[in-house]
């Protein structure tokens, strides 16, 4: 067995320690990811889901603990360019057309010429945006303007993929279409999937685990193993596994919200 | 009227009413001429002073060639060789109208009032350049250095509603009356704040999303700057370049108001008011607006270029 992906050991989060209105966001997480796992984070707003995320990328340091990904230090996977991240924003570069926000981690990365072009079409034509190259994001839908995201976020074929939200601002049809084509993306491309969401469909739909989260202070309440078969499809909405998962899933959030932690700050 | 036309017809028909008005005015309330000219009368001196003639201005009436006296000459045919080798230096081009040559004169043989206009708008632009070229400088460095944002916000703030023209008699000084650097320091620094302010602010408005991503792509400092603050300072950048522009010719123009060679579109204005030639003088105020909105749509024209995704400009 291959060592695990993300390993978070005591991981706490507190903002602004010590003053009176400190924010205790993460509470001893303990959290396993194996390669290739699609793992869904689920709670009620505010539960410190995205800053979980954001410890995972380096993009915030724990007050306590350890997160070791790939076998090393989160800042080391950063700078080893370990990340791709998609937020609920797109968060394209209004300056560059598609094809050039596609390219923006591998200009970053110093990829030849021909490879950042092999890479930015193949890319494309994975999100079905080949025809939209040229297009500068203000042209395109909120959809396709996340697909572009997607696309750069994948370009560079990193072993972890972040998202927060990434669909979350986008209409249920759109969203639905978009989940069957990261499905299809990561069947493809072999990464490991940190996938935050509001979604208890979305979320049972993609996952291979659903890990699911209470506010104030954020903690794992629940772990729950998603075994509908793969892959995924429109018909897997109907499975009757499904509505079981999902109900699983809704209990699990119900019984969260209910056991908040004394110590936490009130809301 | 489809809505374009109309926003290009409104202000022309604006424009013309004032014109109309103003010299219905004059001539019913029988104004003296010297104290407002008719916009007729401004307009006739305006081309006899710039195109025919440098009579009506401050010319130096003794020059000797009968053929510099205006921008354009026509040429008559069967010169001396002699005269035709000077004719060739001191011209620009030369091309036909109605079958005989006409050749535009280089600067030495422009009529005194293009000559001080085209002396000013190099004060202007000169000015422009280095002003330009401190403030983005400098803003870029508080990037860098961010204690240089802290410590110089504040001054920059204070001296932007400072009467910088105030310091024109001591630049006049330090650079000498006739040295076109008196007038294009006088403009860098008027240029500078808001040049040096609105780049900061674009380079500090990026959004938080924009630069996490980049870190989490690793991304130094110097590829941040290039590829994200930079970009998304530009159009700040550009709102400042038109503040600028507006500033440089007022620069330029007080400036040569407390003293320049004659040659100068400031000086030309007040040596003609202080003659009373009003229309002249109202002619040479015409220019200077002319040049202030050219350099306006310039700036206007590479912003359309250097921006072309930005939400003005989408359709």
């Amino acid at each position: 067995m291959t060592e695990p992906v993300v390993v978070l050991e005591n991981v706490d989060m507190i903002f602004g320690e010590g003053a009176a209105d400190q924010v205790h966001a993460l509470k001893e997480i303990n959290l396993q990811i194996e390669q290739n796992d699609f793992i869904s984070l689920i709670g009620p707003s505010g539960c410190g889901k995205s800053t979980l995320l954001r410890v995972v990328g380096d993009l915030i340091q724990p007050s306590s603990g350890v997160a070791t990904i790939n076998g090393k230090s989160a800042r080391q996977a950063r700078l080893d360019q370990d990340y791709g991240i998609v937020f609920q924003a797109a968060t394209l570069y209004d300056w560059r057309t598609v094809a050039k926000n596609v390219q923006l981690p591998l200009e970053l990365m110093q990829f030849s010429r021909s490879e950042k072009d092999r890479r930015t079409q193949a890319m494309l034509e994975l999100v079905e945006l080949s025809d939209f190259a040229s297009h500068y994001p203000w042209q395109l839908s909120g959809g396709m303007q996340q697909r572009v995201a997607i696309a750069r976020a994948l370009s560079f074929e990193p072993s972890i993929l972040l998202m927060d939200e990434p669909f979350g601002a986008l209409d249920e049809m759109t969203r639905e279409r978009l989940n069957l084509e990261l499905l299809d993306i990561w069947r493809k491309t072999d990464t490991t999937v940190l996938f935050v969401t509001h979604s208890i469909t979305e979320a049972v739909f993609l996952s291979t685990r659903v890990i699911v989260m209470s506010a104030r202070p954020g903690r794992i309440t629940a772990d729950i193993s998603i075994d509908l078969p793969q892959p995924r499809n429109a018909e897997t909405r109907s499975n009757v596994r499904f509505f079981e998962l999902e109900t699983e899933v809704r209990e699990a959030l119900r019984l969260s919200e209910g056991s908040q932690d004394p110590e936490g700050t009130p809301a | 009227m489809s809505e374009s036309r109309q926003r290009i017809w409104a202000p022309v028909f604006i424009l013309i009413a004032i014109v109309v008005l103003w010299e219905a005015l004059v001539m019913a309330f029988n104004i003296q001429q010297f104290l407002l000219p008719k916009p007729s009368a401004i307009v006739g001196n305006l081309v006899q002073i710039v195109v025919l003639d440098s009579s009506a201005s401050t010319g130096d009436s003794g020059d000797k060639v009968s053929l510099d006296k205006g921008f354009f000459t026509v040429l008559p045919s069967g010169l001396s060789s002699e005269d035709q080798a000077a004719l060739e230096e001191a011209r620009w081009f030369t091309f036909s109208f109605g079958g005989s040559r006409v050749s535009v004169m280089r600067g030495s043989n422009l009529t005194p009032i293009l000559a001080a206009s085209w002396f000013t708008l190099k004060e202007a632009l000169g000015g422009m350049a280095m002003g330009t070229l401190a403030g983005v400088a400098v803003a870029i460095a508080t990037t860098r250095w961010t204690a240089t944002r802290e410590a110089l916000l504040p001054f920059a703030i204070a001296a932007n509603s400072m009467p910088i023209i105030a310091f024109a008699p001591i630049m006049n000084n330090w650079f000498g009356l006739d040295n076109p650097f008196s007038k294009m320091a006088i403009v860098t620094i008027m240029i500078f704040f808001p040049i040096m302010i609105n780049t900061v602010r674009g380079l500090f408005s990026v959004d938080s999303r924009s630069l996490e991503l980049m870190r989490s792509y690793a991304a130094s400092d110097t590829e941040i700057l290039i590829k994200l603050r930079i970009p998304n300072a530009l159009p700040s950048l550009f709102s400042g370049l038109k503040v600028a522009g507006a500033l440089a010719m007022i620069g330029a123009i007080v400036g040569e108001y407390f003293g320049g060679p004659r040659i100068a579109l400031g000086v030309f204005i007040t040596q003609e008011a202080a003659l009373f030639r009003f229309a002249s003088a109202w002619a040479a105020i015409l220019i200077a607006c002319l040049i202030g909105i050219t350099i306006y749509l310039v700036i206007l024209v590479a912003e359309r270029l250097a921006l072309p995704w930005h939400p003005t400009f989408r359709a």
